[in-house]
């Protein structure tokens, strides 16, 4: 798919070369992607735009893992990991995010198909599983906050809340987004535009599992040992 | 990354983002799940009585399974996109640990050449 794109690019630009920069020219490149657009669902620049957010997301998530690092002893006579981290609540969310992962993975080749039935109902099963997610997360806050662990508590304590909480607000994006998605296939099915941004937001979802693997291993697995 | 070397897949066209193969996400998915069970073993059982030998193999397995993840589930590979999500993923990896490493890295140091303080904010290490 990306070949057959490229060489329609390439094709028009081999077409265009004297002119490139005349108006007649973009326009005949603006119909030909157009074109590409129409028969075969590529969305080759969305697909590429949205690579490049997830991986500009993924440097925020990397500066907070920084600080995180930096300051992950530093507890200021409150408590150390060890005493408030509890291993089998985060064994259960890191269970709820991979299978939630995996039943969006379930999904995608019901929805290439253009199956709308079984793409909704594994799509609905992802956000089930991601709510289980977020609740058991707010559950973890609140206890910790609760004990006097809170975010103000200790620098170790702010950056663990500033890492974990970006993620569950990315998570619960991608809940509203589930809900958004789910709403808008149940109006008009699985036109080439839905399945793009059902692709889009698979990605979106595998990326948050992705971060979710640095979390469990460097914040909670990590602290715990030291 | 140069487009020119597949020709149109009859068997990929209309496959949008280039779909790995059931069985390659099935694989990743095993793998997936055995890298995420065997860390919190390890660590939860108590498994190895050397902490820092535990810490190491956490590490490994986390690092393993991000690669599984980022290929078998966001489909990354040579052909996605004529190679430019590899080669922006690349740049991404090393931003990220020079991010990762430097941080921690100068900090480190830092702290450790700090003059002893003295008063409340000396916890604060």
């Amino acid at each position: 798919m990306p070949a057959s794109r490229c060489r329609q690019v390439r094709e028009m630009s081999t077409q265009g070369h004297s002119a490139a920069t005349t108006i007649a020219d973009r326009d005949t490149w603006h119909l030909a992607e157009e074109d590409d657009h129409g028969h075969d669902h590529s969305g080759g620049a969305t697909y590429i735009g949205f690579w490049i957010y997830l991986m500009s997301d993924a440097l925020i998530f990397a500066s907070l893992f920084a600080m995180f690092g930096v300051v992950s002893t530093s507890y200021a006579g409150g408590p150390a990991p060890r005493e408030i981290f509890e291993l089998p609540l985060v064994a259960l969310n890191t269970a709820l995010l991979l299978a939630s992962s995996i039943t969006f993975g379930e999904a995608m080749p019901h929805m290439e198909a253009g199956r709308v039935g079984p793409t909704r109902i594994w799509l609905a099963l992802t956000g089930l599983l991601g709510a289980a997610f977020v609740c058991v997360e707010l559950y973890e806050f609140s206890n910790l906050i609760a004990e006097g662990a809170g975010p103000q508590r200790s620098a170790f304590l702010s950056a663990f809340f500033a890492l974990v909480g970006t993620h569950g607000a990315h998570v619960t994006v991608g809940l509203i987004w589930i809900v958004v998605s789910l709403v808008q296939m149940s109006r008009h099915g699985l036109s080439e535009d839905m399945k793009r941004r059902v692709m889009c937001l698979s990605m979106f979802w595998h990326f948050l599992d992705i971060i979710w693997i640095g979390v469990f291993t460097f914040v909670y697995l990590w602290g715990v040992l030291r | 990354m140069s487009a020119s070397h597949d020709p149109v897949d009859p068997a990929h066209h209309g496959h949008g983002h280039g779909h790995g193969s059931r069985r390659g996400y099935w694989i990743g998915t095993l793998l997936a799940i055995v890298l995420t069970v065997l860390p919190f073993w390890l660590v939860m059982g108590n498994v190895l009585r050397d902490p820092q030998v535990t810490a190491i193999l956490i590490v490994a397995m986390a690092l393993v399974q991000i690669v599984v993840h980022v290929v078998s589930f966001l489909h990354l590979d040579t052909r996605s996109e004529g190679g430019w999500t590899l080669l922006a993923f690349l740049f991404t990896v090393v931003v990220v640990f020079i991010l990762i490493g430097g941080s921690v890295w100068i900090m480190f140091h830092l702290n450790t050449n700090m003059m002893p303080m003295s008063g409340p904010s000396a916890a604060m290490g």
